[in-house]
């Protein structure tokens, strides 16, 4: 398996009551489980099947996602902000794995 | 008499608006019926942004965005199983829109249904071009 490295990007600075837009990436192959190796024999799925992001403990987006989901999953979408710092991002692969990275908002 | 390839030049605009959403095929069908309950699905109030034509399927950049939506569906019908991403946006969420990259095995339609907190639906479908189809044959 290779590793499964996130990357995230949140902008410089945010004010309290704005959107503010968020962009991840995260390394993984999305093998579909429906293609098959040089001896022919299918290569069983294993893919990123959920994706959620969280800010001061409530939710901002719960993603499911299924192999027609790029290798190297990328997602954008926009925060609500409001006092809390603390984003943490989440993911969950195939066969239980799960990777968790926390980001901090710098509002002002 | 008008030829597919005409047809398609000439109206790619209303076409893609007005025609598409009746043709999504029955697999992609099937999984939207399982995902609204059978519920009536209305058309609009949902915007999808993605390329007209896509040079490589394995990542095509997709935005759906339905102000006021819990809830977007993706769903692609000419892929092996038709089934993208489910976006839920929480209450922390800033806005009902989301992107991503997504996988197209050819050219077809692309299907966003949105779930209303009322228990609604509404749905918009999409026609990407693939030059090369990104399902690993």
């Amino acid at each position: 398996m290779s590793e499964v490295k996130p990357r995230i990007r949140l902008p410089r600075s945010v004010k309290a009551g704005q959107a503010a837009e968020v962009k991840t990436l995260v390394s993984h192959v999305m093998e579909t489980g429906l293609r098959k190796d040089s001896s022919g024999n299918i290569i069983p799925r294993m893919i990123i099947n959920r994706f959620t992001c969280e800010y001061g403990g409530e939710m901002v987006v719960d993603m499911a996602l299924e192999g027609a989901i790029s290798a190297n999953p990328y997602v954008e979408f926009d925060i609500m902000v409001g006092d809390a710092t603390d984003v943490v991002f989440t993911w969950y692969e195939d066969g239980g794995a799960v990777y968790t990275q926390t980001e901090q908002l710098t509002i002002g | 008499m008008i030829t597919r390839r005409e047809t398609m030049a000439l109206g790619l605009g209303v076409a893609t608006i007005t025609l598409l959403p009746l043709r999504a095929s029955a697999a992609a069908g099937d999984a939207i019926a399982a995902y609204t309950g059978g519920a009536a699905v209305t058309e609009g109030g949902v915007m999808i942004t993605a390329p007209e034509i896509a040079e490589n399927g394995n990542t095509v950049p997709i935005t759906v965005e339905a102000p006021g939506a819990a809830e977007i569906a993706i769903y692609a019908d000419g892929n092996p199983t038709p089934g993208v991403a489910v976006f839920k946006f929480g209450p922390a969420a800033g806005s009902n829109r989301a992107s991503t990259r997504i996988r197209l095995g050819g050219t077809q339609d692309v299907v966003a249904v949105a779930k209303m907190p009322d228990g609604s639906f509404m749905q918009a479908a999409v026609e990407v071009k693939v030059t090369i189809g990104g399902c690993g044959g």
